[in-house]
């Protein structure tokens, strides 16, 4: 299934991209997962991660965390701590 | 009950909620914070905000009507600024008005608590000529949390 994943601030300079469009292999159904096959799939991502280990989600523009499920045509964003204010 | 959102790159003035919150008497109460560049005794020579466009505007949003459904308020105003901010410069306004001073301030008080942990903005600080990003505070969950771990037993006011 195709998502597109979003980064912002320290992630998106680490990842060297603000947006991918993935096709996700079945059993790729979570946050989690979607994290971890991003990790296994994209070296330069994986450090990316690896460099970010405090992140927030967000789908679809709502705030999830890392059971939150992924469909099809979903906008999955991830992004350290906010920090406005 | 009136709300104002609004992320932007220019200045901010203290005069425009002030205004915009007046409601001829209806109103007892406005409460206002203005969140300012601190310089760190002269290390930060400024700040760059970056946010996530449109669902910034719904979390904030989403914010604003949960301190509408536990507090009775008359108005709500929130601006957030993104872009390069200089020390001094105000950053956020957070302006509530309501018949009284209690649910003015702590409706204040809670909107901002949770747009430091929600709300999808990121800062970097200018330090000795580099950019650095700033990293989140617990301390900021904690305040988060608190209030919404009393969330069930609590009456609006």
């Amino acid at each position: 299934m195709m998502v597109q994943v979003r980064f912002f601030a320290a992630l998106r300079e680490r990842a060297g991209r603000d947006a991918i469009q993935i096709d996700l292999p079945e059993g790729v159904s979570t946050v989690a997962q979607l994290v971890d096959w991003l990790a296994e799939t994209d070296v330069a991502l994986a450090q990316a991660l690896e460099a970010t280990p405090r992140r927030m989600v967000a789908i679809n523009e709502v705030l999830g965390n890392e059971d939150s499920v992924v469909e099809a045509g979903d906008v999955v964003a991830l992004f350290p701590p906010v920090t406005g204010g | 009950m009136k709300t104002h959102i609004e992320v932007r790159e220019g200045g901010l003035s203290a005069s425009e909620p002030d205004l915009w919150l007046r409601d001829q008497g209806r109103s007892g109460a406005v409460v206002m914070f203005s969140g300012q560049v601190r310089d760190e005794q002269g290390k930060v020579e400024a700040l760059h905000l970056e946010h996530y466009p449109g669902m910034t505007e719904s979390v904030l949003g989403t914010i604003v009507e949960q301190a509408c459904s536990r507090w009775h308020l008359n108005g709500a105003w929130v601006a957030h600024r993104v872009g390069t901010i200089q020390a001094g410069e105000d950053i956020v306004q957070v302006a509530v008005s309501s018949a009284h001073r209690q649910a003015a301030f702590e409706a204040c008080a809670f909107i901002m608590d949770l747009l430091k942990t929600r709300a999808p903005f990121w800062k970097k600080e200018l330090i000795d000529g580099c950019w650095i990003w700033v990293e989140a505070r617990e301390s900021d969950d904690q305040a988060a949390a608190s209030w919404l771990q009393d969330a069930t037993g609590r009456a609006p006011r």
